[in-house]
């Protein structure tokens, strides 16, 4: 980690372990860690999704206890753990649940990135770990959506696995090596089972390399100016610690809402009929927070093209270090790159909107709108493909290639105390402070 | 308490924290934190228990009529097997005969069964040792020939009344609950 420790071992035990194996110092080191003063809210969000990670392994652990992973048996046993099993039904409610409350919270997370530089030299690596959780997370999420064994988890691991159908030569016999069979059936749900089990504890190895990675530079902060002396920062316990736990505590009662007041609502009701390999759903969608990918996937009319954009629209994260060079970390100097930024959010949400819509579907139900080449321009399939379009513009136009010609940085401030100090709040003692202005 | 904000920077706008009062934060945090996780733990462990469907296998009922005379029957109860031995009047006299032995688990032969139906002995069979099975072999296995079962994992002897002889195990085979609810059938539980 970074710095010298400043943990002093005072009791014979202390000094006996740390002398063999220091966990006391590593854990003392962790609490004490140098950490700027100035993060805002935006930055709980990593302490969030490391609650959100070691819910969904306790409550998944339990549910594997009552669960059955056979063709037969999947789809009663849920509804046994549903009914009988003691509190099954909070259980399963706060797993299916916390998988939304999951991605929500590395959705602000990434967007948190992206907007204050933290992907930035030298934190390229934390981001790549970063999007290699994510990209985890959302495969780890699929196999448990098929766990069930209702319709939409039928269908859906049918569609998703199909995807890799569309490479080239070795796309048919990939499928069929990844399901096991024909199609989709028992030998699929097991071996899905069995990974959906595995992965949380591949995605928690990772969160201790992303953790490591983050304690070498330590935090970006919302100026994205570095640390330059011991005065911009704060001993990460009490002060963060606590502020995580605020911001954790409010997190949960969102959580609870979910739970306790509409624990379907992210969910979908055909789910809750017994998986039937001989009818597809009339409207099958992914789980909401697939379903931006799954826009610009239905964007492209050639199978090949879209699954391309879907996997591209991924890398694009993944290279984001080596596509924005600007030297000023933090948009809120960057005035341009702000505005882009705030339409690329925008866009993304409206890519979740299409995503959720039958490709047809008329934008402006009243309206008959005219043909553009091969779909009406009224329909959701035209605002995907310029949503998308907007997607891969942000990526690999603007950040690149457009804003480091057009922009001129605001000038960042000396260091990170320096906008506390000259701020208007922040007056000498004695006067009236107004502390509800801070900040 | 208070040393953890040494470290502090000093803040000019405010007059030192009253110690009580930060300690009375603490405690209601840490109190509150502790109650919340204590009521989310509960779930987590009761969820172990035994769940809605397998309590309703509570109760069986079975006509004893089917047992014939010195047969045992092993119907499933509760997901473990239950004798239902018909006992020959040989076995009841071993029985009854023993009552005043020297037993580990002192109990007469009466008592372990319905009055006036003492051919019937139905027992969990469960050996309250470390929960095998005890065989019947009526005497031919056990060298002390105490007539009734015989534990193979760890060699229990059990008489013609299901009470404990010989080896480990220190109680009799266990009686369920269970009525003659005619003259030859039994609810079990």
């Amino acid at each position: 980690m970074s710095g010298p420790s400043t943990y002093e071992p005072k009791t014979a035990i202390e000094r006996w372990l740390d002398s063999r194996l220091p966990i006391v110092r590593f854990s003392a080191d962790l609490m004490d860690f140098p950490t700027p003063k100035n993060l805002n809210y935006w930055w709980t969000f990593g302490g969030i999704l490391a609650f959100c990670l070691i819910t969904q392994i306790i409550t998944g652990i339990i549910l594997a206890m009552h669960y059955n992973a056979s063709g037969g048996g999947a789809f009663a046993s849920v509804q046994h753990i549903m009914r009988d099993v003691n509190y099954g039904w909070l259980i399963r409610y706060i797993h299916a649940n916390g998988a939304s409350m999951f991605f929500i919270a590395v959705y602000v997370h990434i967007f948190r990135g992206i907007y204050y530089g933290s992907f930035k030299a030298p934190r390229e690596l934390l981001w790549l770990i970063g999007a290699a959780i994510y990209v985890v997370m959302m495969a780890t999420a699929f196999f448990g959506y098929v766990l069930p064994w209702g319709q939409m988890s039928f269908w859906g691991a049918k569609v998703i696995t199909n995807i890799f159908g569309a490479l080239p030569v070795v796309g048919p016999p990939l499928v069929t090596w990844l399901v096991g069979g024909f199609t989709v059936d028992a030998p699929t749900l097991n071996r899905f089972f069995s990974l959906h089990y595995l992965l949380p504890f591949v995605i928690a190895g990772l969160v201790g390399l992303h953790i490591w990675a983050l304690h070498v530079p330590g935090n970006n902060n919302p100026t994205g100016v570095n640390v330059k002396s011991k005065s911009d920062t704060v001993p990460f316990h009490p002060y963060y610690t606590v502020k995580d736990g605020f911001a954790v505590s409010v997190f949960m009662i969102l959580f609870a809402c979910f739970v306790f007041f509409m624990p379907e609502a992210l969910g979908h009701v055909d789910n809750y009929i017994p998986a039937n390999p001989l009818a597809t759903p009339a409207h099958i969608v992914p789980e909401w927070y697939l379903l931006p990918y799954y826009a610009i996937l239905r964007a492209i009319p050639d199978k090949l093209s879209g699954v391309i954009a879907m996997g591209g629209a991924i890398a694009c994260i993944f290279a984001l270090p080596w596509l924005d060079r600007s030297r000023v970390r933090s948009m809120r100097y960057r005035p341009q790159a702000k505005l882009y930024f705030i339409i690329f959010f925008i866009d993304c949400l409206i890519l979740g909107f299409c995503g959720a819509h039958e490709p047809d579907d008329k934008l402006w139900p009243g309206s008959i709108g005219f043909q553009l080449f091969d779909s009406n321009i009224n329909s959701f399939v035209w605002l995907s493909r310029v949503a998308a379009a907007y997607y891969f513009f942000y990526f690999l136009i603007v950040t690149p290639l457009i804003l480091p010609f057009t922009e001129t940085p605001l000038p960042a401030p000396e260091s990170i105390s320096t906008p506390v100090l000259s701020h208007p709040a922040t007056v000498p003692a004695g006067a009236v402070a107004a502390p509800e202005k801070k900040g | 308490m208070v040393e953890s904000v040494a470290g502090a920077s000093a803040d000019p706008t405010h007059a030192a924290p009253d110690p009580s009062r930060r300690d009375f934060i603490h405690i209601a945090v840490v109190a509150a934190a502790v109650g919340g996780v204590a009521a989310v733990a509960w779930p987590l462990v009761d969820q172990m228990n035994p769940s809605a469907d397998t309590l309703a296998l509570s109760s069986i009922e079975y006509d004893v009529a089917k047992v014939a005379l010195g047969q045992q029957v092993t119907v499933l109860y509760r997901k473990q097997p239950l004798f239902v031995r018909h006992r020959t009047p040989k076995e009841i006299a071993e029985a009854v005969a023993d009552d005043h032995a020297q037993l580990r688990d002192p109990a007469t032969d009466a008592s372990r069964v319905k009055p006036g139906k003492s051919e019937w002995l139905i027992l969990i069979g469960v050996c309250t040792h470390l929960g095998c099975t005890p065989n019947f072999d009526g005497g031919n296995l056990d060298p002390g020939h105490y007539g009734g079962w015989f534990c193979p994992c760890h060699g229990s002897v059990y008489d013609t009344s299901g009470r404990i002889r010989k080896g480990p195990a220190p109680k009799n085979l266990v009686l369920p609950e269970y009525v003659f609810e005619t003259g030859t059938k039994i609810k079990v539980g």
